[in-house]
């Protein structure tokens, strides 16, 4: 590897604590760092206010503490075609998108890191919690950030040997509490920022408007399994799987949750209970598998995740062909959401990903 | 790696000259012009002298020129001022596609106050024809706006022909002259213009100043009130330090016109000459001969303009797209797109504009690097 101060890190920066640490701990070590904003999407209001220009705004203020030059970058036409299409096709066909999966693998990790690279950038790095290990035989692994609260292997399953050669987390290595105390200990402007929550374009907006914006709704019946009608849904889309908020089914009993969805005769399906025998899987079906390093052929034990920040769950992988691998569970899973990640570990490696295709209900079924 | 500024039509540097003379006003003239005592009358003195020097630059009177806070406040206060201020005689406006953002985004705030605008096309040059403004004109038409060299591309506009149109049509003519002040001589004498903006910091003065020469008899609606400074049309106390450095500034453009016209007109040849030399493909935007000395505007197909940008300045070469642009929000330039019916175009153009510091050294260095960064660009 070149001397520190011969390598370009290019550091994806979005205004937040993380990116601003990733850059002045890059610096520290002696890279020659250069800060780069990307912007996505363009949420300017009548009165010229846009979430970016603020941010933006943080990125220079930091930059100039490091006395790092800072640019601007522009996707959002990559953006829309990539990840916001993506994510309505999604929700038009009853599915739960990932835009932040479909996001790193399309915009952060490919159109910006070519970006960057077109700038004689050696790696680009970002403010991501996980860790890039670089092995004797040249190829990468991608390893759980140490911060198993705020691991994000979860969002970054889709990258490819390619993408993490040219990538540096160096947050990995530091839990978010480290991180902020960094910030706070170097002044940094955006040390006592609040992280951002949500999908990004949507922001602090009310989600069910923001979507009515882009998608017709259909309203239709809630019926419980056994067909019984408890009241009207305002449209699919806007449930999730699992879901006990909204759905104002009163009545005595246990509270109700949302436990499928039947696009055919646009109906919600509710059931009673957080464990309803209805929102259980034995397995899953899952399709656009990354590996990361090895693509494995044979089926093996491992385990999984099948939503941001959830406990290791053991599953056996059963590859069919086609590109559609069979996940059986080793316990029930509540609330397999078609259209989320499922994403496979081996200890503290992270083996690849893919998406959830459909969830498999019955031991029969798994088993066959 | 030594820097070089090839971003003049940006901003050009303050002139040492020019700083003195600021500098000496902030610590030896003290006073608000508008008091009676004598400290008062010593500042006033300077703001007169300042003054003077302006309205001699372009042969006006002292009491048609209105200092602004530059540019845009100059093109702001010509056009709302004047629309405002004669709305009984009428609710047309004309201009072209291709003016600056404080013109084009003025007009369109008064489109949404009730006035038409016309927006009138140019040529694949960047021109505008007279036959076009002429048959614009309607009895409603009251304001005619056409900048004279354009910031983007350097193109200049035949605006002593289109003032005697508006003349003959009994039309009021505005002029955003920023870019071309100091390069290309108007004299109010002999040209029929009613309104014309200036800024300082183009010419080597300081930022946060310029004028509105108004003729004399032109009324405008002011929108700065209180007190009853430049004849109340813009009110506020005087930034007497600035206006003494703008005045040194002009009083040196204006000596040294042609000197300095001829020099930037050498850089730009020998720059394209450059860049032929070094095997560049590129199309030169703009008109060749009625074009800013300073400003060149280069297509070079198939690049990326934000990397590009980028390239350039790690490299430690200051060049701009035409039109800033913040938080990664390129917007295509209005001014190629109404050249060119090609997105592409404005995609790849940069800006390359120069000034007094600059020499042949540098503007050799600037096209070896574009040299270097299309073929990195090409071959990666």
């Amino acid at each position: 590897m070149k001397k520190p101060e011969d390598t370009r890190v290019i550091v994806g920066m979005s205004g937040g604590v993380d990116s601003s640490v990733t850059a002045a701990l890059l610096k520290d070590q002696g890279y020659e760092v250069i800060g780069i904003f990307m912007k996505n999407w363009d949420d300017t209001d009548e009165f010229g206010v846009c979430t970016a220009t603020e941010d933006y705004d943080d990125v220079i203020k930091v930059c100039n503490q490091l006395d790092i030059p800072y640019y601007a970058v522009n996707f959002e036409k990559e953006y829309w075609n990539h990840v916001f299409t993506y994510f309505l096709d999604e929700y038009k066909a009853g599915r739960t998108p990932n835009p932040d999966v479909v996001c790193n693998k399309e915009i952060k990790f490919k159109a910006f890191l070519d970006h960057a690279m077109s700038l004689g950038a050696d790696y680009l790095a970002t403010g991501h919690y996980a860790r890039v290990q670089r092995n004797a035989d040249n190829t990468v692994s991608m390893l759980r950030g140490v911060d198993s609260n705020k691991d994000q292997t979860y969002f970054l399953n889709q990258l490819s040997q390619d993408q993490l050669k040219h990538v540096m987390f160096p947050l990995g290595e530091l839990t978010k509490q480290e991180v902020r105390q960094i910030a706070v200990d170097k002044g940094l402007a955006t040390a006592s920022k609040k992280d951002s929550t949500g999908i990004c374009f949507i922001g602090e907006r009310n989600f069910k408007d923001f979507l009515k914006s882009y998608l017709p709704a259909q309203p239709g019946d809630m019926v419980t399994p056994e067909g019984e009608v408890k009241g009207q849904h305002d449209g699919l889309m806007y449930y999730t799987l699992g879901q006990r908020q909204g759905l104002g089914i009163g009545g005595a009993g246990e509270p109700w949750f949302v436990i499928d969805k039947n696009l055919k005769d646009n109906t919600l399906i509710v059931g009673q209970g957080f464990h309803h025998s209805g929102l259980y899987s034995q397995g899953l079906y899952a399709s656009n598998i990354n590996w990361i390093e090895n693509k494995l052929t044979e089926p093996f034990t491992c385990t999984a995740k099948f939503r941001y920040r959830q406990s290791d769950q053991e599953v056996t992988v059963y590859p069919e062909g086609n590109g559609l691998y069979k996940i059986v569970f080793h316990a029930p899973q509540r609330a397999i959401t078609p259209g989320q990640a499922v994403v496979l570990y081996d200890g503290e490696v992270c083996l690849g990903g893919g998406t959830i295709e459909e969830a498999i209900k019955t031991r029969e079924s798994v088993e066959a | 790696m030594k820097n070089i500024y090839a971003d003049h039509a940006a901003s050009a540097p303050v002139h040492h000259e020019a700083a003195k003379a600021m500098m000496e006003a902030m610590e030896n003239n003290i006073g608000n012009p508008s008091s009676i005592h004598h400290y008062g009358r010593k500042a006033r003195m300077q703001l007169d002298q300042a003054r003077q020097q302006l309205a001699d630059s372009i042969g006006a009177a002292v009491d048609e020129i209105i200092l602004t806070s530059g540019g845009t406040e100059a093109d702001n206060l010509a056009l709302v001022g004047y629309a405002k201020a004669h709305k009984d005689q009428g609710s047309h406006i004309i201009t072209t596609q291709i003016e600056h953002h404080a013109v084009l985004h003025t007009c369109e705030r008064l489109e949404n106050q009730g006035f038409d605008v016309t927006y009138i096309p140019v040529n694949q040059y960047g021109q505008v024809s007279l036959e076009a403004v002429q048959e614009a004109i309607t009895d409603k038409t009251i304001l005619v706006s056409v900048m004279h060299g354009n910031n983007e591309v350097g193109t200049i506009q035949p605006i002593e022909e289109i003032a005697d149109i508006a003349q003959a049509n009994n039309v009021a003519f505005h002029t955003d002259a920023v870019q071309s002040y100091g390069l290309m001589p108007i004299d109010m004498k002999q040209t029929p213009v009613t309104l014309m903006s200036v800024s300082s910091h183009k010419i080597n003065g300081p930022k946060g100043i310029g004028f509105l020469y108004a003729k004399k008899g032109t009324k405008l609606m002011p929108f700065l009130t209180g007190g009853e400074q430049e004849k109340k049309r813009r009110a506020g106390t005087e930034n007497v330090a600035a206006a003494a450095g703008f005045a040194k500034a002009v009083e040196m453009a204006v000596e040294q016109r042609e000197e300095r016209a001829g020099f930037y007109q050498q850089l730009s040849d020998y720059f394209l000459k450059c860049l032929e030399s070094e095997g560049v493909r590129f199309e030169l935007n703009g008109a060749k001969e009625e074009r800013l000395p300073h400003i060149t505007n280069i297509f070079i197909p198939n690049i990326s303009l934000e990397s590009f940008l980028v390239q350039l300045d790690l490299a430690g070469i200051a060049a701009s797209s035409g039109s800033a642009c913040t938080a990664g929000s390129v917007e295509p330039s209005h001014v190629l797109s109404a050249m060119f019916n090609d997105p592409n175009r404005s995609a790849s153009s940069l800006r390359f504009s120069f000034g007094q510091g600059n020499s042949f050294e540098e503007v050799e260095q600037i096209a070896k690097e574009i040299r270097t960064i299309v073929h990195r660009m090409n071959s990666g």
